[in-house]
């Protein structure tokens, strides 16, 4: 593996690299990552071509199941997580990438027309002894609704460039 | 799909597969996870990848229509034989996601589910908890994800 400044763009001599490092990181550290407005359209567009089950395309098969009315797949819920985390937290961060996610919890429907509202959280970070060069920073990162109710929430490592590994 | 009470608990269910265009892999990334080795072939190269990879959630993605699809198929299958099919439920989320290993542009993925666990709830009688291990791997046989899913499924007795 390689080190992550190269995967932005960035090279390693010449000017500062202002990216968030590793040190940047302390436990407790909250971010907000703005939000998105989820269409009808694109709910359906969704499921059609990844979770074409009825609760997601089907208004009355949707109302008659455990969701209650339809709602949008979770992993469509799970990618506009990702987009709003990109966006507000990693595109500024030296991140090596991620390692996966601990959990992931649905806690309730979204719907068309939802507002989601993506919140970051530092809970704690390592130092990798293998790879002095990378920190392991665990994120809550959790979507509210406009009826300020969780809709996602979950724990994933961010792998984080270390700005001055240790020798 | 099987009623709780039929699901053959241990079993490998193999879900089929699907194959990882590059423009997919882009398509995909440009709406939820616009990272540089998301989106080009050249962006792919300059990073750690060596290449264009996919987004780890496109991976999960191609997983849950892979799921979908062999839930329909059995269902079909079922119902040919006159038997009653069960309904599939929603998730509530999942756990110890990996992604061990990038999904290359072009890469061929098969599927497979393995149900693990269940238990009826009490506040649902109608329903009962399956945790699935669920993988994905490529056509050198190397894993590229795995988690456990959890997906409520009908029950055939209610309790």
């Amino acid at each position: 593996m390689d080190t992550a400044s190269r995967s932005a763009g960035h090279g390693d001599g010449g000017e500062a690299d202002r990216r968030r490092h590793y040190e940047d990181f302390a436990p407790g550290d909250a971010f907000d990552l703005g939000s998105l407005t989820v269409s009808r359209a694109e709910i359906l567009a969704f499921a059609e071509e990844f979770d074409p089950l009825p609760f997601h395309l089907d208004d009355a098969a949707a109302a008659a199941s455990l969701l209650g009315g339809l709602a949008a797949s979770g992993w469509h819920t799970a990618s506009l997580m990702m987009r709003l985390y990109v966006d507000g937290l990693l595109a500024e961060t030296a991140s090596m990438g991620g390692a996966g996610v601990d959990r992931l919890d649905w806690k309730r429907p979204v719907r068309p027309g939802d507002v989601l509202r993506g919140t970051a959280r530092a809970l704690d970070k390592r130092t990798s002894k293998s790879r002095p060069e990378m920190g392991i920073i665990r994120m809550a990162i959790t979507l509210h609704n406009a009826d300020d109710e969780v809709v996602l929430d979950c724990t994933t490592p961010l792998l984080c460039a270390v700005r001055e590994p240790a020798a | 799909m099987w009623f709780y009470e039929d699901m053959p608990f241990g079993l490998r269910l193999d879900l089929g597969g699907a194959t990882v265009t590059p423009e997919a892999i882009v398509r995909f990334a440009g709406k939820f996870d616009p990272q540089a080795f998301h989106l080009s072939e050249a962006g792919g190269r300059a990073s750690h990848f060596g290449g264009l990879v996919a987004s780890g959630w496109h991976t999960g993605s191609l997983f849950m229509r892979a799921f979908v699809d062999f839930a329909d198929r059995l269902g079909a299958e079922m119902r040919a034989r006159g038997e009653p099919v069960a309904r599939l439920g929603p998730s509530p989320g999942f756990e110890d996601m990996r992604w061990p290993k990038p999904v290359h542009a072009g890469d061929r993925l098969a599927f497979t589910m393995t149900p693990i666990d269940g238990r009826s709830l009490a506040s649902r009688p109608e329903w009962a908890l399956v945790t699935f291990d669920s993988n994905a791997h490529n056509q050198d046989g190397a894993a590229v994800m795995s988690f456990r899913g959890k997906v409520f499924i009908e029950r055939r007795e209610r309790h």
